[in-house]
């Protein structure tokens, strides 16, 4: 078991064009680093120094991470990650 | 990089015209949404109008659950958002600054629609634009509208 993370279309140059990738970690920042060292690159279009991008959005399970911890977010085999960039402008 | 080589939106009457409702409905909050589509035919068929969670005459975001939602039903559905759209109730129908700070959607066609000088009263004409925004570089497209796909061809 694993844990599936679903990569939208303008993070799928770091995985090889791959929708999804699997990865290990007791919480959402392990996680991303998981996917980072196969990934190179994905990291830093996720965070910043001050923890998850604004105008990015992560889903554990469906909740969005904001409401459950941000990258302190525990996962575990069986979830499903969700990454998906905000519609937004101005 | 260039995917998506593409420099017209082709797209039908009633949906255009759905877009542009929405934005007068809105305004002077702007609008916005998506129309989704079969992915890779380029064909706008399913329009999807969204709640502008900023609730603002200067910014728009989907609200985060609802992305979700949105996401995972085009995923289902086999489709992609093939046209992303909002308005400006203020300004020109071209992409801002945050705009294109914010595009994420490479393969999109990002509709401005434009409401001010009256124009979301009546039936005046509604500025009706579409570019592609890559990597922070806009480019404006052609928008042929027409009665049906069928007619398109």
């Amino acid at each position: 078991m694993a844990i599936e993370v679903r990569v939208p279309t303008i993070l799928r140059n770091y995985t090889g064009g791959q929708k999804a990738v699997t990865a290990q970690g007791g919480t959402l920042a392990q996680l991303i680093d998981n996917v980072e060292s196969a990934n190179p690159g994905v990291k830093e279009r996720l965070v910043d120094e001050s923890g998850l991008r604004r105008f990015i959005n992560v889903y554990v399970n469906d909740e969005d991470v904001r409401f459950t911890g941000g990258l302190a977010t525990e996962v575990a085999d069986g979830d499903t990650v969700v990454i998906l960039p905000a519609v937004a402008g101005g | 990089m260039r995917l998506y080589p593409r420099n017209v939106l082709t797209i039908e009457q009633a949906i255009r015209d759905a877009i542009v409702a929405h934005a007068r409905r809105d305004h002077p909050d702007e609008a916005c949404g998506v129309v989704a589509g079969a992915a890779g035919s380029d064909r706008p068929t399913r329009f999807v109008p969204m709640r502008n969670a900023a609730q603002s005459p200067t910014f728009y975001e989907f609200d985060s659950a609802d992305l979700l939602r949105l996401y995972k039903e085009m995923d289902d559905r086999d489709e992609e958002p093939v046209v992303v759209y909002h308005s400006h109730t203020a300004t020109e129908a071209y992409p801002s600054r945050t705009d294109i700070g914010l595009a994420q959607e490479p393969g999109a066609h990002y509709v401005l629609v434009s409401t001010a000088d009256g124009a979301h009263e009546g039936e005046g004409p509604v500025a009706f634009r579409s570019y592609r925004i890559v990597d922070g570089e806009v480019t404006e497209e052609d928008v042929t509208v027409v009665s049906s796909y069928a007619e398109a061809g």
